[in-house]
C-alpha cells in the first residue's frame, strides 16, 4: 500500500545521522573546504555511526543488517546535507564493501570484509570514472585483458576518493566488447605493482575530500581477484545503487542551500520589508522547495524498487539527472537569494553550488 | 514503510477505469471536442448507472478521520481521475457528478444539509453539481467577490454575477442538481463575511446567461450565471453565518481546496500521460529508442527532452500521491497540496506542449489526439489555483507568512 512514512528503524537513523551532521559536521565544513583537510575525529565518529559496518554479515564481524537502499539514501541525504566531501569521505569504503558483500565471493568477502567491522576508520574505494570529456560507464577506456591466471589492468582513472591510503581500490574495467555487461570490477590491494596513486586532484568543489588519478599500467591481479570470480558481478546494478545515491545526496546539498538562503531572505531587509516578502524572491523559494521534495520521492521509488529486486535502470537514471538538475538550480538560486553575499566564501552557499555541480557528473562516487 | 505498491483494490480500480477510458472516452475525444457543448449522453447514462450504487468513482475524498484508521479514499480518487482524463479529460470532468459543489456540501453541511442535497446523486437520472466563485472582477483574489447575499425575511437574496462556472449548466439548467455559490454578506467586513450557499436548480433569479467557448476541455460546459433577486431557503447557506474577523470562515472553504488540489493534479497528470504514452508509442515505432545511462554527449535531443518529460510527470505524480496519502492519513496536507497542484500543472503543461514539437507536422494536425492534449492540458495551471497562487500558498507554508505579510 502506498505509504511515504518511512519505518521507526529508519526514522530513528535518519534523525541520529541527521543530529551527527548539525552538531559534529556542519561546524567544521567551512574550514575544510577551504584548508582541504577533514579533521580525523569527525571521520572517526562517523565511523562508530556504523555506516559502514552495519551490511557486513556478523559471519564477517559486522552487525549483518538487512539491505536497503531505501535506508541508505536516507543516510546520504543527512550526511550531503551536513557537507558532501565529509559525506563522501565518511562513506567511501562503502564503494569496496558493498559490492563485495552482495557480489563478493567467499574468498573475497573473507578477505576485505573483517578488516572493515571493527572500531576503527578503515579506509577503501573503487575506481570508476575517467579523465576523459567522453567519459561513458558503457565504454570504459581503462580495460582488463586476461592472461592465465591473471588479469592484466591498464588505464586512467579519475576522481578516486581517499585512493592513497585506501587498503585496496575496487577497479572497474572493460573485459570485452562495449557494454555495461562486459565490465568487470577488481580488487586492487594498496601496493599492488602497476597501480600508481598520482597526487591529489584539484577539484571545483568536494575540496576537502582527498580524490585521486590513479594510472594502471600492466597491473596484474590473480583472477581470483575479480569480484564475483570468472562470472563477474552486475556492474548495472551497482550503477543504479551509485545513482541512486548520488541522487539523494544532490536532494541533501540542495535543501542545506534552500534552507540557509530561506532563513537569509526572513532576515534580510529591502525596500522596507524582509526579501521573503517579496514575490521574486518569495517565488524561487517556493519553487525550490517543490524540486527537492520531488528529487526526493524520485529518490526514493528508484531506492523501493531496488530493494524489491526490479532492475530499476529507469527510474535509477532518471532520479539522478532530475536531483543532480534539481541540486544546481537550487544551490545557484541559493546564491542569488543572498546577492553579493552570495558570492562571498563566508557564506555556505557558493561552496554548494560547486559540489552540487559535481552531480551531474558524478558516477560510482557512493554506494547505497 | 516508503512503498509506492498500489492496493489491490485500488489496481482492480484502475483497469476498469482504463478499460472505459480506452473502449468509451477515446473514440469519441475528437468528436465531442469539435461539438463543444454537446455533450456524450449514452456515456453519461452509463456512467452515471455505476456511479449511483455501491462507491461513487468521482468520490471527491476528503480528509480522513484518525480516528477510523488509515483510508485510501484519496488515492484511490487520484489514481481513478488520472485514468479517466487519459481518456479524455474534457469528457471527464462533464461527467454526471457531485462535483465541487458536492464537496463544499460534504465538507461544510449538516447531515440535514447532505441529505437534501447529496441523496440525489444516488439516485434518478444524471445530475451535476457546481461551485460558482470567480466574478468577472476577480478569480485568484477571491475574498473580493461582489456577489451579495442579504437576509430577507426567511430568505437569503442572491445578486451578482459568476463566470467560469464548471458544469454551471448542466447542474441548474439540464438536470436536478444545484450550484454552490460564494457570496458576502458585507462586503466592508472582507473574507469574514463570504459564505457559501446552495442554489438549487430551478431557482427563479438564477439565469445562465453564456457559455464559453475555450481553448480545451471544450466538452465541460463552463458557465456564467447571473443572479438577480434570486431567493433561496436560509438554511441553504452552508456553516454559520456569524461574520467572523478576519479569515477564519474564508479559511473553512479554503480547506476544501487541499482535497481537490491533488485531484485536479491528478487530472492533469492523466491528460500528461496520455502525451508521454504516446509519444513513446510512435518515438518506437520510428526506431528512436530511449537509451537510459548513456552518457550526455551520446543522447540526442529527442531522447533528452523525452526522458525529462518522464521524470517531471512522475515528480508531479508522487507529489500529488503525497498530498492524497496525507489526506489519508488524516494530515494537514495544505503545503502539500498546493506543491503537487503548481508542479502538475506546471509539468503537464510543458510534457503536452513539448509532445506536439517532438511529434513534428502530425504532431500538429487534428488527425491526432496528441495537440487536443495540449490543449486540454493547459487548463490545469489555471483552474483550482493558479500556478502563481499555489506557489504563493507554498512560499507562505515554508516562510511562516501570512497572507498579510506576503502577497
Amino acid at each position: 500500500m502506498v505509504s511515504f512514512q518511512p519505518t521507526e528503524d529508519q526514522q530513528l537513523i535518519r534523525d541520529t545521522v541527521a543530529s551527527f551532521a548539525q552538531e559534529q559536521i556542519r561546524p567544521v565544513a567551512h574550514e575544510a573546504d577551504e584548508t582541504g583537510n577533514i579533521p580525523s575525529n569527525v571521520v572517526q565518529q562517523a565511523w562508530e555511526l556504523g555506516v559502514v559496518q552495519s551490511l557486513i554479515p556478523e559471519a564477517y564481524g559486522g552487525a549483518g543488517d538487512a539491505r536497503s537502499v531505501i535506508t541508505g539514501a536516507l543516510v546520504a541525504e543527512e550526511l550531503a546535507w551536513g557537507d558532501l566531501s565529509i559525506a563522501l569521505q565518511i562513506l567511501a569504503p562503502r564503494l569496496l564493501v558493498y559490492p563485495v558483500v552482495e557480489m563478493g565471493t567467499e574468498e573475497q568477502k573473507k578477505q576485505i570484509l573483517p578488516a572493515f567491522a571493527g572500531d576503527k576508520f578503515h579506509s577503501g574505494t573503487a575506481a570508476l570514472m575517467e579523465p576523459r570529456f567522453t567519459f561513458d560507464t558503457a565504454e570504459l577506456t581503462t580495460s582488463a585483458r586476461r592472461d592465465g591466471n591473471h588479469w592484466v589492468i591498464n588505464g586512467s582513472k579519475c576522481l578516486v576518493p581517499l585512493a592513497a591510503e585506501a587498503e585496496a581500490v575496487l577497479v572497474y574495467a572493460a573485459v570485452g566488447k562495449p557494454g555495461h555487461e562486459n565490465v568487470g570490477a577488481f580488487i586492487v590491494p594498496k601496493g599492488t605493482p602497476g597501480m600508481r596513486v598520482l597526487g591529489r586532484e584539484q577539484n571545483m568543489g568536494i575540496k576537502a575530500v582527498e580524490t585521486c588519478e590513479v594510472a594502471f599500467e600492466d597491473c596484474r591481479v590473480p583472477a581470483s581477484q575479480r569480484l564475483g570470480g570468472d562470472s563477474g558481478a552486475d556492474f548495472s546494478r551497482l550503477l543504479n545503487y551509485s545513482r541512486v545515491g548520488l541522487a539523494a545526496m544532490a536532494v541533501g546539498v540542495a535543501r542545506a542551500a534552500f534552507e540557509y538562503a530561506r532563513d537569509y531572505a526572513k532576515d534580510r531587509k529591502a525596500f522596507g520589508v524582509a526579501i521573503a516578502q517579496k514575490q521574486a524572491i518569495a517565488f524561487m523559494l517556493a519553487q525550490m522547495a517543490i524540486e527537492i521534495d520531488a528529487a526526493r520521492l524520485l529518490a526514493w521509488e528508484a531506492a523501493w524498487r531496488l530493494d524489491r529486486g526490479e532492475d530499476g535502470t529507469r527510474e535509477a537514471v532518471l532520479a539522478q539527472q532530475y536531483a543532480s538538475s534539481a541540486c544546481m538550480k537550487v544551490t545557484d538560486d541559493s546564491i542569488q537569494v543572498l546577492g553579493g553575499h552570495g558570492y562571498i566564501r563566508e557564506h555556505p552557499v557558493e561552496m554548494w553550488a560547486r559540489n552540487g555541480r559535481g552531480f551531474a557528473t558524478f558516477q560510482g562516487l557512493v554506494m547505497v | 514503510m516508503i512503498d509506492f505498491e498500489l492496493s489491490d483494490n485500488i489496481k482492480q480500480n484502475r483497469e476498469v477505469m482504463h478499460m472505459l477510458a480506452e473502449n468509451f472516452m477515446r473514440p469519441i475525444s475528437r468528436e465531442y471536442d469539435e461539438r463543444e457543448h454537446e455533450k456524450p449522453t449514452e456515456f453519461f447514462n452509463m456512467v452515471w448507472e455505476t456511479s449511483k450504487s455501491a462507491s461513487n468513482p468521482v468520490d471527491l475524498g476528503g480528509k480522513a478521520n484518525k480516528a477510523d484508521g488509515p483510508s485510501t479514499r484519496n488515492m484511490q480518487t487520484c489514481v481513478v481521475i488520472e485514468e479517466l482524463s487519459w481518456g479524455d479529460a474534457g469528457i471527464y470532468l462533464s461527467m454526471p457528478n457531485a462535483g465541487l459543489g458536492g464537496a463544499a456540501v460534504a465538507a461544510a453541511g449538516t447531515a440535514e444539509q447532505k441529505q437534501r442535497f447529496l441523496a440525489r446523486f444516488r439516485e434518478g437520472a444524471p445530475k451535476w453539481g457546481a461551485m460558482a466563485i470567480t466574478e468577472p472582477g476577480c478569480g485568484s483574489d477571491s475574498a473580493a467577490i461582489t456577489t451579495t447575499a442579504v437576509r430577507d425575511g426567511d430568505h437569503w437574496v442572491l445578486n451578482g454575477t459568476k463566470i467560469f462556472c464548471t458544469s454551471g449548466w448542466m447542474a441548474v439548467d439540464k438536470s436536478e442538481g444545484f450550484v454552490v455559490v460564494w457570496a458576502t454578506l458585507d462586503r466592508s467586513k472582507g473574507r469574514g463575511a463570504i459564505k457559501a450557499f446552495v442554489v438549487d436548480h430551478g431557482t427563479p433569479g438564477m439565469t445562465v446567461t453564456g457559455l464559453e467557448k475555450k481553448m480545451g476541455i471544450r466538452c465541460s460546459d463552463t458557465a456564467t450565471l447571473v443572479f438577480e433577486d434570486c431567493r433561496i431557503p436560509l438554511d441553504n447557506l452552508l456553516g454559520s453565518a456569524e461574520v467572523k474577523e478576519g479569515t477564519e470562515g474564508f479559511k473553512g472553504v479554503m480547506a476544501t481546496f487541499d482535497a481537490t488540489r491533488p485531484i485536479v493534479a491528478a487530472s492533469a497528470i492523466g491528460i500528461g500521460r496520455a502525451a508521454l504514452d504516446f509519444t513513446r508509442e510512435i518515438l518506437a515505432k520510428e526506431g528512436v529508442h530511449i537509451r537510459y545511462g548513456a552518457p550526455a554527449h551520446k543522447l540526442t535531443q529527442i531522447e533528452k527532452d523525452f526522458m525529462d518529460m518522464e521524470a517531471n510527470l512522475q515528480a508531479a505524480r508522487l507529489l500529488t500521491w503525497r498530498a492524497a496519502w496525507m489526506m489519508d492519513q488524516g494530515m494537514h496536507n495544505n503545503l502539500e497540496a498546493s506543491m503537487c497542484k503548481s508542479k502538475a500543472g506546471l509539468a503537464v503543461t510543458q510534457v503536452t506542449q513539448k509532445a506536439v514539437e517532438i511529434l513534428g507536422p502530425l504532431g500538429y494536425s487534428r488527425k491526432l489526439l496528441v495537440e487536443k492534449w495540449m490543449r486540454d492540458a493547459k487548463i490545469n495551471d489555471i483552474f483550482e489555483g493558479t500556478q502563481q497562487i499555489n506557489l504563493l500558498i507554498v512560499a507562505r507554508r515554508i516562510l511562516g507568512y501570512s497572507s498579510k505579510e506576503l502577497s
